[in-house]
């Protein structure tokens, strides 16, 4: 094995590859965000519909939570066979993922809306579209931000293994450091990674604190069950 | 489509059946390095997360652990643990480096977030006055902890070691890339060598070896889940479940 004599520092390296790093980071960036949106738009209707009839909750998440099992890198390499090595292989498996995550964190959010709220609205002549729109899912969006924030974690690492397949993004430069015994690229590729996930995360609480100024619930991913019961508590005080 | 016929071919090969590239071999090695690295994950993370939700102290280290990982791509890890070993090990055993040891490093990493946050959250979730009944009648806080709050953790614990075992499983595939064996070997010999009927195949099996690890620990969930007298099996308390949907993914 032999090593390079005289690798450059870490800071020239990184000065010597701006250029290619942000392109890497515009790539995560872009594939994150198309996954989690693409992923919101399928989880909310089929949330809906699962909140509204219950039987259905199960079969939707047995079927998720089949995807969600496979591997990353066997889901994106058994759709090479169809999508080809567009960046469809990637955003299809990205977007299964979300699926399980979002669907659950969504239904958890609409269920624990309170049935007087939900009955005080009918009596002001509310549609089942309108509580939809403006009692439930106002309600429940601490929950649906919450799943929003965990689809999005969790999809920013995944992203990392789409530069197997020619995708970028920041496991570019983990591969390519891999590849060169360079330790430097590795550990910037990884900071790079959780640095963009702990910014996003952060983001989309900021987003859910302006968009429900209301709520001072703790998120519902801690602890749901006593969520829920405070919930209840309170209609029952 | 026609890929799924060459696929079929190759799986159904007699040639790729057995030998030092067989599908056998590649089989057990990754239930082998998987196995290794899911006993040492929960002979470290079980008594802690134990420990953890008894004392009810370093709680909060315990919930930031499992949000951080979820950050930390497996991949990452995998990689790192491979350049730090080979960094430490002496020029005269760098072999080891490869494969299996920074594999098993990685993999244990990857799996006691999950563990330690669901058999704490499990014993979280124990009826506080439950646990106050058992004072009463004169049970010790080690009692409490041994014959109350284990049991009825014991299945959101075993929810958190399917989480790590499926987690596991899937980076597992990866430990290719540095050298070692498993499943993975298809997938990165696949697309090294543009062999897509090798390289789909390997996912294929991967994917279902991850399914199967699924359903295994979903019955060994069930068979630890505590019944009622009436002889149904009582609903599991999932806040976990719920709450962390999966922690990492590979």
């Amino acid at each position: 094995m032999t090593f390079i004599a005289a690798p450059p520092t870490a800071w020239e390296w990184i000065a010597d590859h701006r250029g290619e790093i942000l392109h890497l980071a515009i790539q995560h960036v872009q594939l994150t965000v198309l996954a989690v949106a693409i992923g919101t738009a399928i989880s909310l209707p089929l949330s809906v519909y699962a909140f509204r009839h219950r039987a259905t909750y199960a079969p939707i998440t047995w079927f998720t939570g089949l995807l969600y099992t496979i591997p990353s890198l066997a889901l994106f390499v058994i759709l090479i066979p169809i999508t080809g090595l567009t960046v469809w292989t990637a955003e299809i498996g990205l977007v299964s993922y979300t699926l399980l995550i979002l669907i659950r964190n969504f239904v958890v959010g609409l269920r624990g809306v309170p049935d007087d709220v939900k009955e005080a609205a009918q009596g002001m002549g509310f549609t089942k579209r309108q509580l939809l729109w403006r009692v439930e899912i106002p309600l429940a969006l601490p929950a649906i931000i919450a799943g929003i924030r965990i689809a999005t974690v969790s999809t920013i690492g995944l992203v990392t293994v789409a530069a197997l397949i020619g995708k970028g993004g920041f496991g570019q430069l983990i591969l390519e450091g891999l590849n060169q015994f360079y330790n430097t690229e590795i550990i910037l590729g990884a900071l790079l990674s959780v640095a963009f996930a702990l910014i996003a995360d952060l983001l989309l609480l900021l987003l859910q604190k302006v968009l429900t100024p209301w709520s001072r619930a703790r998120p519902a991913r801690v602890m749901p069950e006593r969520a829920l019961r405070r919930s209840e508590e309170l209609v029952a005080g | 489509m026609h890929t799924f016929v060459d696929v079929f071919n190759w799986l159904t090969d007699p040639a790729h059946w057995s030998g030092t590239d067989g599908i056998p071999l590649r089989v057990w090695q990754h239930v082998e390095i998987s196995l290794v690295a899911v006993a040492i994950a929960a002979a470290v993370a079980i008594p802690v997360g134990l420990l953890v939700g008894h004392t009810r102290r370093f709680e909060f280290l315990a919930v930031s652990i499992a949000n951080v990982g979820r950050a930390i791509p497996s991949f990452a890890v995998l990689v790192l643990a491979f350049v730090l070993v080979l960094d430490i090990l002496p020029q005269s055993h760098k072999s080891l480096a490869f494969g299996f040891t920074p594999t098993v490093i990685a993999l244990v990493l990857l799996a006691i977030p999950p563990i330690v946050t669901n058999t704490y959250v499990g014993i979280q979730a124990v009826d506080p006055d439950t646990v106050e009944a058992a004072r009463g009648m004169g049970m010790s806080g080690r009692e409490v902890l041994l014959r109350l709050e284990a049991p009825l953790a014991a299945p959101l614990a075993m929810a958190g070691l399917r989480t790590a075992a499926v987690t596991v499983v899937a980076t597992a595939t990866l430990a290719a890339l540095i050298g070692g064996g498993g499943l993975g070997r298809y997938i990165v010999d696949g697309l090294a060598r543009g062999d897509t009927p090798m390289l789909v195949s390997g996912a294929v099996l991967v994917a279902i070896l991850a399914i199967i690890t699924e359903l295994s620990f979903a019955l060994l969930e069930r068979a630890v889940t505590p019944r009622t007298r009436s002889g149904r099996r009582r609903r599991a308390p999932r806040p976990g479940a719920e709450a962390l949907p999966e922690a990492i993914r590979a």
